[in-house]
């Protein structure tokens, strides 16, 4: 197979409807530094992972995941890595 | 190629460059969606222009191209994006657009929106094609470009040109990028959309050619979305 699967991969600008939907706002557009390498740059950035249930975004630095998110039949499940300047918080943290 | 236009009972105004998602639901509960970009500028009320393009097998577009008929409903999600996007306003140099096949979609909106708000901010798009049949909205943008000395629209075609092409006739290399570049230095807002494999490289040129990372916006897209 000539495709690889970096050819498959977008970027997370396609998970921004996703992560819109569990946030309630559009996160494409904040930035984030890697946990692992300490990569600085927009979630839009990240490599998206979205051939799986959910989505994985990934640092396209060192590949490290920064934040992971299936929405499941009673929510929405996250594995938040990335640093951001404000906590991201999901719908259900309330204000 | 289709241009689909969706009346939106909550329109809500969006930015050049944002996308919506489009989800089908068939009657037993599956559900496909996927995510196309505007075309129309933001200064248009109450509706959004999507350009969807048909590929094989693809399931939603090829429901939109062959099934939807003009007053069917349409349940999208949008406009989404905060990144890959273009305010005139706000405009801080000159525009340079990069586009692989309907990755053009998104500029078209960015033109639409920069002609509307009668800025004159300079842009420059480079679109690659495959052939000359294949550009998108080919006659709309040779109008702009006619229509504004501070608008210059190149084109490459990959595959095959008519006789006579005076355009490029090869895949979008570094070369290619600094002709088109050159003239905004590395003052250039430069957005880049097309396939992953095409925007990877063009990013990539567009850094070794002096732009800084922060100037450069990409969005990639791929046989499916979510």
């Amino acid at each position: 197979m000539e495709s690889s699967n970096a050819d498959l991969t977008l970027d997370g600008n396609a998970a921004g409807g996703l992560l819109g939907e569990a946030f309630g706002e559009d996160l494409t557009g904040v930035l984030g530094r890697c946990p692992d390498c300490g990569r600085r740059g927009e979630l839009a950035t990240l490599r998206a992972f979205t051939h799986a249930p959910g989505v994985v975004l990934r640092c396209p630095a060192c590949d490290g995941v920064q934040l992971a998110i299936a929405k499941t039949p009673s929510g929405y499940r996250f594995d938040i890595r990335v640093r951001t300047e404000h906590p991201l918080r999901t719908r259900r943290d309330g204000p | 190629m289709k241009s689909f236009t969706f009346d939106l009972p909550s329109w809500t105004k969006h930015r050049a460059g944002q996308h919506y998602d489009l989800r089908l639901t068939a009657p037993d509960g599956y559900v496909a969606q996927r995510s196309y970009s505007i075309a129309s500028a933001p200064e248009r009320n109450g509706a959004v222009d999507l350009t969807v393009e048909l590929v094989g097998g693809g399931e939603v577009s090829t429901f939109l191209h062959e099934q939807v008929v003009p007053g069917d409903r349409i349940e999208l999600r949008g406009p989404i994006g905060g990144y890959f996007v273009w305010d005139a306003a706000r405009s801080d140099g000159p525009l340079l657009m990069v586009a692989g096949g309907s990755g053009v979609v998104p500029m078209m909106s960015m033109l639409r929106h920069r002609a509307a708000a009668g800025r004159t901010v300079p842009a420059r798009l480079l679109v690659s094609s495959r052939s000359y049949e294949e550009i998108i909205y080919r006659e709309e943008l040779d109008r702009l470009a006619r229509g504004s000395d501070k608008f210059d629209l190149f084109h490459t075609l990959t595959r095959s040109r008519p006789d006579g092409w005076a355009g490029f006739a090869r895949r979008i290399d570094r070369h290619m990028l600094g002709d088109v570049s050159r003239a905004f230095g590395s003052k250039a807002l430069t957005f880049v959309c097309g396939p992953t494999p095409l925007v990877e490289s063009v990013a990539n040129a567009l850094l070794e050619l002096g732009l800084r990372a922060e100037r450069i916006r990409t969005e990639r897209f791929g046989p499916s979305g979510t």
